[in-house]
């Protein structure tokens, strides 16, 4: 799916001064932010956004009686119907507001984790998995006796899928995969990898959190049961995530906090629980954060996904064409399939050390493990350094990254061979 | 603001060196205090070894893999406290401490280690740097466990 390095679309042209943040200097640069994959800049509207709320709307929702919790309560409703929209759930109970990716895993493990897995099922992960798709299948695999199995990565950075077929089987409840890696950049094709679960009869969780902002997704047409992401690297607000689930799925599983908000009625002896999606939102959650999510979602759904998605395309093919012509660079992740992240090592130099040089020119990158230690191990690594593109960069942005480390390559001595 | 100038003082020429050709870097078999150190934010791990004979440091050594500032700051350590009283070892890592975080302590002579307070300017290296030491204070109290910069 490699499309050919094509000129910047119009909808993608100095998008940069949307976005209050990237019009600060840093060390007396311009401000190359390269590091989207952990979390986005924000747009004007997306800050505006939450502070019109707080200025014109405040109050709780779900409660009073008085005009502002009505307009606030109306809100977050028209926030989760846009989310609905922009994955296109079937129906508006299907989106649970969680604080992010790590709490939507973490609600799916626990509530229909432990209602539903017992000794000896099979929990079905890959090795390229953030250790939020990890850690929670662990703790809730110790409370149940259940056993997680991994699907093998390539050396070129995808999963091994007839290791997944034959990994599938009578025991295989829930298959957990990331859309797109976080630390690879690597496409999943989890068209074929849900269609392949369902037919083992077993439930599907896509980790969605490098997904959303670089590709369209259709959860109906994907067929998958779980799909969460977080809205910060959407350009939203921190503190803001979504659970998709399908409404059979959520409606049977039993309520993981509990709290106010998530209740029907609730006496000493027994409580009853509201309907989905409050009955998994206990407590005052994050309104303002879900209307900043909407204005976010708006703001890209302005732009578009598809012209997004080829913008971050032409910069990833240039990106590494660039990368490739400086001397001892290893890529890591070389899937025939990549969104908008370029992992990589620098022989020589270590990840941190890169990092701390190309700051200095004001570029900025992500160095370490990307939380998905199993993945480095893979690859006999302790990190890499990664660039992660979002709708604002430019060609002008890759060209200091490699002038970066170009410099970096020169500071410790290395890469005279070139 | 950091510029080019506190790059330079960062990555100075001693730090290269040991960073391409680290002193003492090898397991030892006989040694009487191993500790392992760990920093989680970039995965640097390094396992120290000492032997200790009428509380001095008879010899040390360290294994292990991180950046430039970290393997060379290990280096150096290394280098530093060879034939050293535990008590002035101990000493000396509380003055590296203040050194890389804060001020340079009155009336200490660093010598080579001169070249680590460079990393004051670069906050989150200071982990980075410190990381040997506070391995070796665990090494020589035997706190026995991992020790970690945050």
């Amino acid at each position: 799916m490699n499309a050919p390095c094509v000129s910047v679309s119009a909808p993608l042209l100095n998008r940069g001064t949307d976005f209050p943040v990237l019009q600060r200097p840093v060390r007396g640069r311009r401000l190359v932010y390269l590091d989207n994959g952990a979390t986005t800049q924000k747009p004007a509207c997306v800050i505006q956004a939450e502070a019109d709320f707080y200025s014109q709307s405040n109050a709780n929702i779900h409660r009073g009686v008085h005009v502002l919790s009505q307009v606030a309560t109306d809100m977050y409703d028209q926030a989760r119907e846009g989310v609905r929209a922009f994955i296109n759930a079937e129906r508006v109970e299907e989106i649970v507001f969680t604080s992010g990716t790590t709490q939507a895993i973490n609600l799916v493990a626990y509530s229909w984790g432990l209602a539903n897995l017992s000794e000896g099922d099979e929990i079905l992960l890959t090795g390229m998995e953030h250790h939020s798709n990890i850690v929670p299948w662990q703790l809730v695999a110790r409370q149940t006796g259940a056993v997680i199995k991994v699907v093998p990565v390539t050396d070129r950075g995808e999963l091994d899928m007839d290791a997944y077929r034959a990994l599938l089987g009578p025991r295989t409840r829930l298959v957990g995969v990331v859309h797109v890696s976080n630390a690879l950049g690597t496409v999943n094709p989890i068209g074929e990898i849900i269609a392949l679960a369902k037919q083992a009869g077993a439930k599907v969780l896509i980790d969605g959190a490098q997904a959303v902002a670089h590709t369209p997704v259709d959860v109906q047409d994907l067929g998958c049961d779980f799909y969460v992401f977080s809205g910060h690297k959407l350009y939203g607000p921190t503190g803001t995530g979504v659970l998709y689930g399908r409404y059979d799925l959520l409606d049977a599983m039993p309520p993981w906090l509990g709290g106010g908000d998530m209740i029907h009625t609730v006496s000493f002896e027994e409580s009853t629980y509201a309907p989905v999606p409050q009955k998994f939102e206990a407590g005052t959650p994050n309104i303002a954060g879900a209307i900043g999510l909407h204005a976010a979602i708006r703001y890209v759904q302005g732009i578009g996904l598809d012209a997004i998605a080829a913008h971050e395309q032409a910069l990833l093919d240039y990106a590494t064409a660039q990368v490739n012509t400086l001397p001892g660079i290893r890529i890591i992740g070389e899937a025939a399939d990549k969104a908008g992240i370029l992992s990589f090592v620098v022989e020589g130099i270590h990840p941190h050390d890169l990092g701390t040089i190309l700051d200095n020119e004001g570029v900025a990158i992500r160095a370490g493990h990307h939380c998905a230690m199993p993945l480095m191990t893979h690859f006999g690594l302790p990190g890499t350094a990664r660039a992660s593109f979002a709708l604002y960069n430019s060609m002008d942005d890759i060209d200091a990254l490699v002038n970066g480390l170009r410099k970096a390559q020169q500071l410790f001595g290395t890469g005279q061979h070139a | 603001m950091m510029g080019n100038q506190d790059l330079r003082e960062l990555y100075q020429e001693v730090i290269f060196d040991h960073n391409r050709n680290p002193r003492n870097f090898h397991p030892m078999d006989d040694a009487d205090r191993v500790a392992d150190g760990h920093n989680p934010l970039c995965g640097d791990l390094l396992t120290v070894f000492v032997k200790v004979k009428d509380d001095r440091v008879e010899d040390i050594s360290f294994v292990g893999q991180g950046c430039a500032i970290s393997t060379a700051s290990a280096s150096l350590m290394t280098e530093a406290v060879k034939g050293m009283p535990l008590s002035e070892v101990e000493a000396l890592f509380n003055d590296m401490h203040l050194m890389l975080t804060e001020t340079h302590p009155e009336g200490r002579d660093f010598g080579k280690l001169e070249v680590l307070s460079g990393v004051r300017e670069f906050p989150v290296r200071v982990k980075c740097a410190s990381l040997a030491w506070h391995t070796l204070h665990n090494a020589i109290t035997q706190a026995g466990e991992t020790a970690k910069t945050e």
